[in-house]
């Protein structure tokens, strides 16, 4: 019983500390929106892959990571409407 | 496959720079970041050039880099925040000249990561505390602060998290000494996650947010928190406290904003725009970067937009109020990615793209007519000013640094038939994009050249008295005269110097403190300072044959091999020894050391004899000319020379510690041998060998950077140098020269005056260290992908942008934007709105310097250019219309025309990047004529998508439309499909074909091996990759193994199976069932990989290629930051233990300096497989001795066999 409690609370220490760890009820739409969140932030830390882009696109890298933190607030536009529970 | 990886020149992007006085002198220094590089560099305020103090290879990526002084303090630190999940300050330790870690605190995970800090840095300007963030949640703030021996302390860390918050920027606030501020710019998604209508996201808000450190409670609180209306990209700290009101300059799209707490209302400002800008009207502008400068009495900032206009900003204030935010225009420089202002009036660009710049600022831009823009002018809103761009003003250019960032691909090839091959590198994006061509060499800066009356046959530089900065003449020695030139504001001759002009001269030097002497075949004038002049005969018939002098010693060399030996005494006096000496056969050459600082004489002499031998003669007292050692050679000497590695004086004046005599020995066969000689026993050992060319090899002693060096001079002229703790061995991309010696004056410290034919030259080397010498021309466009002509050798390069007017447009809309200047004005105004219209028209600014209008996304232009390799000259140039992008290339010959040439582009018609979109794809078919340097349109074949790879193949070409692999045929209308495969999953970027086997490399999914079956006119996917690779270059190795380099910065071996079946006649089931029965959701057989390795940079280029006439193979490749690398195989097992034993010590003894682990990085993406990290090996030369030994006794060998090894490998394959 005290096992069971402590894996969860666990699971639950993980979740809250790493943003993005996964549940039983991830939505396909959460774990997308997570998934494009880690690689934006990625192309951003990585200098070779910002300038990737801004050479593609003919931007400044400066305009480019604006661009891609904007794109970091709602990568695949607003959640699905889910039907109320209750 | 064991493969061994090194550099061959670092990345030369700059994508972080700080500035501050990392010395802890008076002297302003700048600390820069390129990608996985820290680099210090000082700008010289007397000369204007940078020089590189120290290159820190850190086996990480930083991501941000600060600086900061404690309180009180005279010395700034760095803070780095990288992928290590840790923490770095850093010391400069100027006497040591390296980068010390003060403090190392680890906080998370290691890699680029969505909330593992290390994205941001932020800085109390009064130095007590620092803030690093991540991109999203997390914050830390460490105090620092100094420990009862002033030594520099950091905190356990102070969290500041906030979850669910993206961080666009963050900076320190300047609140004096109240309790340390920081200010985020921060967006809070949470809403938005949850609201399934959409509509949180349209009100969502950027907020500013200030955090505030209680030093007193040891705790960060969220202190206040603001909605802002625009969305903001950059911060800049105004100075606070005593200084200025402090707060912060929010600089968001299109507005710049001044906000503080308390009672500061915000003064907000429109970022002015271009006048007559012929950019997309919807974009907004705004600033991307950013520097301070400050005095005691007054600040002000420079601020970069994103046209690489800079405006001066500055605040009006009213008792620590701020009433006014003023703009003035100041000047057009490179789109910046970092800009530092130094307090010698220097500003340091560091450019996106292209090659960085140090300008002088000769202006503030206080007094002139430019306009100045306040936040006080009243302005409708969404209005904003205007102004004009115009050439520098107030900025005068001081300094270039090359950078070849970022490379976009690059062939290596011998087009020049020059023996050498060069690089042939197209670079840059934009306007600012160029072809350069790269040759290793160093560029030599030719300061003057002057005749001579007839062909001299050597020259000296002496200086009169010993404690003289610079040289007072320069000596000629002609077959029967002697001229004397003396050096000041120009080159004069003199006759009064006492060196006597009737004869030649064998050499020449200063003598003691103020005398002079002049060795000539009959005898040894010694001329006092007060030209009383002694002379020495050579007795009876005999002459002088060789000699050597320094500032003490005279050694001579008379017919019949009698050596005869001087040494000045405390009076001045030149005394004869008592006994000479007589050589089993002829001297060849000679040469003595220079005299140890304190000591009186030097106690080697280097001979070199007809019997192929050198030998070490000892001057000492004690046993003087009594022979010391001696070594055998494989051919004559024909020149040696003593010097001493490292030693000299730094820029301070103090004696830096001496790195042990080498001699150099040039052989008559163009070999040059450096041995090390012990400066006890006279010893010589540890002999490397070079090939420097077909002549015999002459030695000159000259100056780099206070320490001696070798001119080594045979076919080409080699210069032999130590830079940054590293041995190099460069050719000079000059003219052969016959005779040199070192040059010193006032406008050219540290240079060579030479000889070549009848001319005298004074050069001079001030890119040191470099590696390749560049030849530079301009390009119009970002060059993508480039082909060479197989017979005329000249080059077709496409050039492609996208958000970009072809010229025709740009002609059409200035013509447009003039109609309409002259339609809006009334009826009055006309004729002056004319006027201005054809000024309009008339005014253009270079792109190069001022950008390219923007045209918006989907908007392309392009052209096709064919381009001579060496003069550079443009014999061709297709510009394709408005919005059709250029994106491959090929060469190739169609089995039904003969041999004619034909080139083929595969073109994009209007290409959207994001939702990637497009409307049809083209290829266009050209015949080349005019021996390849023009070209002439055949047909256009309309495809459905993008054919973005081209290859020929058997007669044919093969072309990736696409996610589709064809085979087209040339038709008379256009081009005639022949096959079809649909089976590559996503796009197809590059072909390669060898024999019947086509390699196909998807953007995604690595790559695949096809094989074409005549028979049935099929093309079958046989093999596959297990790993997604995003393959960005790819090199076929042989016929079944294949480099790859991605999109990440990996690169990999890949080979098929020996036991791969790739003919379906030996399929055993008989029914095609191994073709179509997949594995893993591909094919049935996979490739194995051999190697894999993290480079840590973009490869865009793969090749495989010599580079040095006579070396073996080996595998190059180039990188988006600007860096040339290659792998080499090892030849033998026992190499290869080696190093891997090395490496491996090495991984210990010199961890990375930002806390990334070595082999985590090397294994980044995938783990790292049969590579070996030269560039950490090399590290063994930089390591301390200690350690050295520690290491090479793990080894079983000594430290100089260690290095002779490092050595070896890079000499066999490269330089």
């Amino acid at each position: 019983m005290g096992d069971r409690y402590n894996i969860f609370s666990q699971m639950e220490h993980l979740q809250s500390k790493y943003v993005g760890t996964g549940h039983s009820d991830t939505t396909k739409w959460e774990w997308l929106t997570n998934q494009h969140r880690d690689s934006l932030a990625s192309y951003i830390g990585h200098p070779d892959l910002l300038s990737y882009i801004s050479i593609a696109e003919n931007e400044t890298k400066a305009r480019v990571r604006f661009n891609l933190l904007e794109k970091m607030f709602q990568p695949c536009g607003p959640p699905p409407d889910r039907p109320n529970l209750d | 496959m064991f493969l061994y990886a090194l550099t061959l020149q670092r990345a030369t992007t700059i994508t972080h720079a700080v500035h501050g006085n990392f010395s802890g002198t008076k002297q302003q220094e700048i600390a820069l970041s390129r990608g996985k590089i820290l680099e210090l560099v000082k700008p010289d305020p007397n000369t204007g050039k940078v020089h590189t103090l120290l290159t820190v290879e850190i086996f990480g990526v930083i991501r941000t880099l600060m600086s900061f002084r404690l309180t009180g303090g005279s010395k700034d630190y760095v803070v780095c925040g990288t992928d290590s999940g840790r923490i770095c300050i850093l010391e400069y330790i100027p006497n040591k000249n390296k980068f010390d870690r003060v403090h190392m605190e680890t906080f998370g995970k290691s890699g680029c990561r969505r909330i593992v800090p290390g994205q941001y840095l932020a800085i109390d300007p009064k130095g007590r505390a620092v803030m690093i963030g991540s991109t999203e949640k997390q914050k830390l703030v460490y105090i620092l602060n100094r420990d009862s021996e002033a030594r520099l302390t950091i905190s356990s860390p102070l969290e500041a998290h906030k979850s669910n918050t993206l961080v666009y920027y963050m900076a320190g606030v300047d609140v004096g000494f109240e309790n340390p501020m920081f200010a985020c710019l921060e967006m809070d998604y949470e809403e938005a996650d949850n609201d399934p209508t959409g509509e949180a996201i349209q009100t969502a808000q950027q907020t500013l947010t200030f955090y505030e450190l209680d030093l007193g409670l040891n705790h960060v609180v969220r202190k206040y928190s603001e909605p802002l209306e625009e969305r903001a990209n950059h911060l800049i700290t105004v100075p606070g406290g005593n200084d200025g009101p402090g707060g912060v300059l929010v600089c968001a799209e299109n507005y710049i904003t001044y906000k503080n707490f308390g009672d500061q209302p915000d003064i907000k400002s429109p970022i002015p725009r271009r006048r007559n800008d012929l950019d997309d009207p919807e974009r907004g502008m705004m600033f991307i970067c950013s520097a301070t400068h400050k005095t005691k009495s007054m600040f002000f900032f420079l601020a970069q937009t994103e046209q690489g206009d800079i405006f001066k900003v500055t605040l009006e204030t009213d008792e620590d109020m701020v009433t006014e935010i003023r703009l003035k225009y100041f000047d057009t420089v490179p789109v910046a990615s970092a800009m530092c202002v130094l307090r010698t009036g220097f500003l340091f660009v560091a450019s996106d793209y292209g090659n960085h710049a140090l300008y002088q600022i000769a202006h503030l831009g206080d007094d002139d007519e430019e306009p100045e823009f306040s936040s006080a002018m009243l302005l409708e809103e969404g209005d904003t000013f205007f102004y004009a761009p115009r050439p520098l003003r107030n900025l005068v250019v001081v300094d270039e640094l090359d950078s070849l960032a970022p490379i976009m691909s690059c062939q290596i090839a011998d087009l020049a038939n020059e023996d050498n091959p060069q690089l042939y590198v197209t670079c840059g994006r934009g306007p600012r994009s160029s072809l350069r061509v790269l040759r290793h060499g160093l560029e030599v800066s030719e300061m003057a050249v002057s005749e001579l009356p007839g062909n001299p046959n050597a020259v000296w530089t002496v200086k009169v008295t010993e404690d003289d900065e610079f040289d007072s003449y320069i000596i000629v020695s002609f077959v029967n005269a002697t001229l004397v030139l003396s050096i000041g504001e120009t080159v004069e001759e003199v006759t009064d110097s006492g060196f006597l002009g009737t004869t030649p001269t064998l050499s020449c030097s200063l003598l003691g403190e103020n005398a002079l002497v002049q060795v000539y075949p009959e005898g040894i004038r010694h001329i006092r300072f007060d030209k009383r002049v002694n002379e020495w005969k050579a007795p009876g018939k005999k002459t002088i044959l060789k000699c050597a002098v320094n500032q003490r010693q005279v050694v001579i060399a008379l017919t019949g091999g009698e050596l005869v030996y001087f040494e000045m005494d405390p009076s001045g006096q030149l005394n004869e020894y008592t006994e000479r000496k007589e050589m089993s056969s002829d001297v060849i050459c000679m040469d003595l050391g220079k005299v140890p600082p304190g000591e009186q004489r030097t106690r080697f002499l280097a001979l070199g004899l007809a019997d192929n031998t050198v030998r070490i003669i000892s001057l000492d007292p004690t046993d003087c000319l009594q022979p010391l050692s001696m070594q055998a050679l494989p051919a004559v000497a024909e020149s040696v020379c003593i010097i001493e590695m490292g030693g000299g004086e730094d820029e301070t004046g103090e004696q830096r510690p001496s790195g042990g005599l080498v001699l150099n020995i040039g052989l008559q066969n163009g070999v040059l041998l450096r041995t090390t000689l012990d400066n006890v026993t006279g010893d010589l050992s540890d002999t490397r060998t070079r090939y420097l060319g077909t002549r015999p090899v002459k030695l000159f002693r000259v100056l780099t950077q206070g320490s001696d060096a070798v001119l080594g001079m045979s076919s080409r002229t080699w210069l032999s140098y130590q830079y940054q703790n590293r041995f190099h061995l460069t050719p000079l991309s000059y003219d052969p020269l016959e005779f040199a010696s070192g040059f010193s004056s006032e406008q050219c410290p540290e240079g060579i005056v030479a000889i070549s034919g009848n001319t005298l030259r004074i050069l001079a080397l001030e890119k040191l260290g470099t590696v390749f010498n560049q030849v530079s021309t301009g390009l119009q466009y970002t060059p993508r992908k480039f082909a060479v002509h197989p017979t005329s050798n000249h080059l077709v390069i496409l050039e492609t942008d996208h958000n970009a007017y072809t010229e025709e447009t740009k002609e059409h809309r200035r013509n447009q934007m003039a109609t309409e200047m002259i339609q809006a004005a009334g009826e009055e105004e006309r004729e002056l709105a004319q006027e201005m219209a054809q000024a309009f028209l008339r005014e253009s600014l270079p792109e190069d310097k001022f950008g390219s209008p923007k045209a918006g996304p989907g908007m392309w232009a392009s052209q096709i250019r064919i381009m001579h390799p060496s003069s550079g000259e443009t014999t061709e140039k297709i510009c394709l219309e408005q919005n059709a992008a250029a994106f491959s290339l090929a060469i190739c010959r169609f089995a039904s025309y003969g041999d004619q040439w034909f080139l083929l582009v595969g073109v994009a018609h209007d290409m959207n990047l994001n939702p990637r979109q497009v409307k049809a794809g083209e290829i266009h078919t050209y015949r080349f004529s005019e021996d390849g340097t023009r070209l002439e349109l055949i047909h256009k074949t309309l495809v459905d998508e993008v054919p973005q790879a081209i290859c020929p193949y058997q007669g044919r070409v093969l072309i990736g439309v696409g996610k589709l692999l064809r085979i087209y045929d040339l038709g008379k209308k256009k081009l005639l499909r022949k096959c079809e495969n649909k089976h590559i999953p996503n796009r197809i970027v590059s072909l390669h074909a060898v024999g019947q086997r086509v390699l196909v490399c998807d953007i995604q999914e690595s790559v695949h091996w096809v094989r074409y079956r005549r028979s049935e006119n099929q093309l079958v996917i046989f093999a596959d990759d297990t790993y997604p690779r995003w393959v960005t270059s790819a090199a076929l190795l042989d016929y079944g193994t294949v480099a790859v380099g991605d999109k990440f910065g990996n690169i990999a071996i890949l080979r098929l199976p020996s036991d791969v079946n790739d003919d379906v006649q030996e399929d055993p089931s008989g029914t095609k069932a191994l073709w179509t029965r997949g594995l893993l959701n591909g094919c049935s057989q996979k490739c194995d990989v051999l190697c894999s390795y993290h480079v840590g940079e973009i490869i865009l280029s793969l090749q495989k290629s010599t580079l040095i006439p006579g070396g073996s193979e080996s595998l190059v490749y180039t990188t988006l930051s600007g860096g040339i690398g290659m792998l080499v195989p090892f030849t033998s097992h026992e190499d290869h233990d080696f190093f891997q034993h090395l490496e491996m010590h090495m991984r210990n003894e010199a961890q990375p300096l930002l806390g990334r682990d070595h082999l985590g990085f090397r294994s980044f993406y995938f783990p790292i497989k049969n590579v070996i990290d030269g560039d950490l090996c090399e590290l063994f030369n930089s390591i301390d001795t200690a350690k050295q030994n520690g290491v090479a006794e793990e080894l079983d060998r000594n430290p100089a066999e260690v290095s002779k090894k490092l050595e070896d490998i890079r000499t066999r394959y490269a330089f």
